[in-house]
């Protein structure tokens, strides 16, 4: 339970400072990456390509291994099929990251900076989920 | 006006987070979603009592708190632009929290948790939203430019 909580921690803490490093939780920074049509910046880019490469090769290594090593087993979503929930949801989101240029790991890595925009978004953000949890029809197939 | 980031500040932090994403996966098996865990954190995503689960996901997010605290003190601080007035935080936030729930993931999540085992679902959710985004940021600054 401690080295579980201990390699959160840790895994937490190479993220944001992940984040900040790379200007993610400049949502200006991240807006003009989204921005094709402006002075466009490719930093996010190379935010995501750079991230792929370990996470690809753990794919591979895990393919590999019987269980996790802390874990009894691996909790990785095997649903691949492509329904309307899930389209729907990621146009919602991407409508609300293109309008302030904050999705849910810079917004939380932000809060560390005591901005009062980023609390607002964050506590707006949690009101979001809720709804959808207590909204009867979206949140009768709660997916982890 | 913001300054120029040289593409090797978010190459290293993007190895970084899929470094992070790496070690979660083969640690404790789990993807490093963020909107995932915000919501277990929270006890929005399955049960409501405390869980392991939602002790590790309060440590993660805490963890990513304080990583990019001291990236920031020790590393490199960064420029934070946000020009968004209240109205527009709150609608981008309830937005995105609805969103990511409903769509099974964020940026994260899908982006690189999913692009990197190619996942079918998470290659078009990270289409969707991108496209989405992009579109947005197109309507906001260059169609209504001036208007809202």
């Amino acid at each position: 339970m401690l080295n579980r909580t201990l390699l959160a921690v840790f895994c937490g803490i190479l993220f944001g400072a992940g984040l900040a490093i790379s200007d993610m939780i400049n949502p200006a920074r991240v807006l003009a990456f989204l921005d094709v049509a402006g002075a466009w910046d490719p930093t996010l880019a190379f935010v995501i390509g750079g991230a792929l490469i370990p996470s690809a090769a753990a794919y591979l290594i895990k393919n590999r291994m019987e269980t996790p090593i802390l874990e009894k087993r691996f909790h990785v979503p095997t649903n691949r099929t492509i329904d309307t929930p899930l389209i729907a949801g990621a146009v919602i989101f991407g409508l609300g990251w293109g309008l302030v240029g904050l999705c849910p790991g810079p917004a939380v890595a932000a809060l560390v900076t005591l901005k009062w925009q980023a609390i607002v978004f964050v506590i707006a953000m949690i009101v979001g989920m809720a709804a959808y949890r207590y909204l009867p029809q979206a949140g009768a197939k709660v997916t982890a | 006006m913001m300054t120029e980031l040289h593409f090797l500040w978010p190459l290293a932090g993007g190895l970084l987070i899929g470094l992070s994403a790496a070690l979660y996966l083969l640690y404790a098996g789990r993807i490093a979603g963020i909107s995932g865990l915000a919501a277990t954190v929270v006890g929005l995503a399955n049960g409501g009592s405390w869980s392991p689960g939602r002790t590790q996901a309060l440590g993660f997010l805490l963890g990513s708190v304080l990583g990019a605290g001291l990236a920031i003190a020790f590393i490199r601080e960064p420029q934070i632009i946000i020009t968004s007035s209240l109205g527009l935080l709150v609608a981008g936030g309830l937005l995105v929290g609805f969103g990511t729930r409903l769509g099974s993931g964020c940026t994260s999540g899908h982006g690189v948790c999913g692009l990197a085992r190619l996942s079918p679902r998470s290659i078009a959710a990270t289409l969707t939203f991108m496209v989405v985004a992009a579109l947005t940021v197109f309507t906001v600054r260059h169609l209504l430019q001036g208007i809202v």
